[in-house]
């Protein structure tokens, strides 16, 4: 009997560290999906943030290394200079990336590193209790704006497609989300995008995905489903930012 | 064949010879013949050159390249340094080689650009967190720069550790004499450990993150007994006159050229000063300095800061000998009249020193 539906080979079965109702450990199976179907285990080498994703080597059975909190760009670089064929991506949230790690991500993709970053922004800091990323929604209430984001003291949520689509060494910006089964497929075909663009050699490309963090946004499950599409997608409008195929 | 190098450009091209293809760095004084000789040679030897955005993202890339199993290179001078500790820090808590050097300058914060050797308890104790340590190599000449920073790769690689070099304005600076008569290192070790795609092999993992309870406390067991086996094999330093010497100097770098001339000085009397000259920082060569402080009437340290190493000689002589110390800061350094003139306080009956420093006057 065929089977349809089963665990990909790279990834790695083990209990989970991610809350119940959390988006990580879907991104994760995506990637692995895409390492089985292209083959692509023995030249693929990923990196881990500071973060609820510092433990994404439990769960990819690929050479992974670990980066300071921010710096992943700046590794995934290093290594990319000793392996320029290979396929180098790093897994980043919203904090190691559009907070701490800002300086880093901006000269990657200006330097156009051939490189693929999933940028998981579900708009909070998970591993330290919930407080405010650079992503939070204004109004958002977390444990470090206990009465709402508001953009006098606490700045704007940043938009990162956006804010790396005017550097010119950026080819592939493109927004998605987990919120449906619908909306996975297109994740999933964003990611494998970011690789050929790294196969062919044609530069820097990230994928943000809108990802659920129901514990520390105090939803449940499918109230974080309807709020990425209710409310996050206003303030980050899904789709492509920027494409090298399809120049405006 | 000799060059006419700067300290600066010879560490740079020892790393080539010594194999390093991946070299990472920001502009800083009086560092910056490094970074700019690097990215002429870098490309002509096919390695990879980047002026990273800061500090923080050159040591990070050196922490990838080091990773993916290149030989790879960062330098800068102390406030970049202390950028940098994040990165050591790392670096040493994932077991990974690579060399970093540090051509010290005046402190705390932004100082000023001229020779120092303050950065001596950052480098040798550790610097970022964590119980950690760097092997930390002093040169005090240009050649001597040259073949540290050759022989800094093959440490690194052999304890799987970050390996400092920690020169000075003055050494990075000063043009002298350079010949690389070691050979252009061509079969470098294979790292069966580092990130190579894991293609029909299990896959590697380089990570400085224990959480599950215990497991930190093994690893740091791991790197102690790794730290005792460089402290048994790798010291290294010189040692000038120290036979029957009734006084001995300590010192490193740049003021150990000036120590130098005080031996030379004083060789024309009864009066005997030697030198004691730490060649690595860390591990400490405390076994020569404990077996010289139970023969000589004092040890003076002497450094271009206000007194760092010398916890390190009081610590390893344990009060055999009274240690005294001389030190110039923030740019300045010591002459070696200042420094007989120390002798003489420390030692104020002697005649012979007192003659000594007549000499120095006159001249």
């Amino acid at each position: 009997m065929q089977s349809l539906y089963e665990k990909p080979n790279a990834f790695i079965d083990t209990a989970t560290h991610f809350c119940p109702g959390c988006g990580h450990g879907i991104v994760l199976r995506l990637i692995a999906e895409i390492i089985d179907a292209w083959g692509i285990r023995g030249k693929t080498i990923g990196l881990a943030p500071v973060g609820c994703a510092v433990l994404a080597y439990n769960y990819l059975d690929i050479d992974m290394c670990e980066a300071a909190h921010g710096r992943p760009p700046a590794v995934a670089t290093g290594i990319k200079r000793v392996h320029p064929d290979h396929i180098v991506f790093a897994y980043q949230g919203d904090g190691d990336l559009a907070a701490i790690g800002t300086a880093e991500i901006i000269h990657a993709a200006n330097r156009g590193e051939n490189i693929t970053f999933i940028f998981v922004n579900n708009a909070i800091y998970g591993m330290t209790n919930g407080q405010m990323a650079p992503t939070t929604l204004l109004g958002q209430k977390t444990a470090t704006t206990p009465a709402g984001r508001d953009m006098v003291n606490y700045g704007h949520p940043i938009r990162v497609c956006e804010l790396l689509a005017v550097l010119g060494g950026s080819s592939y910006l493109e927004r998605v989300s987990l919120s449906s089964p619908e909306n996975i497929r297109k994740t999933k075909r964003a990611i494998e995008k970011g690789f050929k663009t790294q196969l062919e050699k044609k530069g820097f490309s990230l994928i943000e995905i809108l990802s659920p963090c129901p514990i520390y946004w105090r939803m449940d499950a499918n109230e974080a489903m309807k709020h990425i599409d209710e409310e996050m997608s206003k303030t980050f409008p899904l789709g492509v930012v920027k494409d090298w195929e399809h120049k405006n | 064949m000799k060059q006419l190098l700067t300290g600066n450009e010879a560490a740079a091209e020892a790393a080539i010879v010594a194999g390093c293809r991946y070299y990472y760095g920001y502009p800083i004084t009086p560092q910056n013949e490094l970074i700019n000789y690097m990215s002429i040679r870098m490309p002509q030897v096919g390695g990879s050159f980047i002026q990273a955005e800061s500090e923080i993202a050159a040591i990070s890339m050196v922490h990838g390249s080091a990773a993916a199993g290149g030989r790879t290179m960062t330098s800068s001078s102390s406030p970049g340094i202390s950028l940098k500790q994040e990165g050591i820090s790392y670096l040493a808590g994932s077991e990974l080689p690579c060399v970093i050097v540090n051509i010290q300058r005046g402190g705390p914060g932004l100082g000023d650009i001229s020779a120092s050797q303050a950065d001596y308890f950052q480098a040798v104790k550790g610097g970022g967190h964590g119980d950690y340590h760097t092997i930390v190599l002093a040169p005090s000449s240009a050649q001597e720069m040259a073949d540290l920073v050759y022989d800094a790769f093959d440490l690194a690689d052999k304890y799987r550790n970050p390996v400092m070099i920690l020169g000075d304005a003055q050494i990075g600076q000063l043009m002298e004499p350079v010949e690389f008569h070691k050979k252009l290192k061509k079969n470098l070790p294979q790292k069966t450990w580092s990130l190579t795609g894991a293609e029909g092999r299990k896959r590697n993992i380089i990570k400085s993150f224990y959480p599950v309870k215990g497991q930190l406390e093994e690893f740091n067991a791991h790197l102690q007994r790794k730290y005792k086996t460089i402290e048994e094999h790798e010291v290294r330093y010189e040692a000038v006159n120290i036979h029957k010497a009734d006084v001995i100097l300590v010192a490193y770098g740049t003021s150990a050229r000036v120590c130098r001339e005080v031996v030379k000085k004083s060789r024309r009397l009864e009066f005997r000063v030697g030198l004691i000259r730490p060649i690595t920082l860390w591990p400490f060569p405390k076994e020569i300095i404990r077996k010289i402080s139970e023969k000589v009437q004092c040890i003076l340290t002497v450094e271009m800061s206000a007194g760092q190493m010398v916890e390190d000689v009081r610590l390893t002589a344990e009060g055999r000998c009274p240690v005294h110390f001389y030190g110039r800061t923030g740019g300045g350094v010591p002459t070696s009249s200042e420094v007989i003139k120390k002798i003489v306080e420390i030692v104020p009956d002697n005649r012979a020193a007192n003659t000594l420093l007549h000499l120095a006057e006159v001249r």
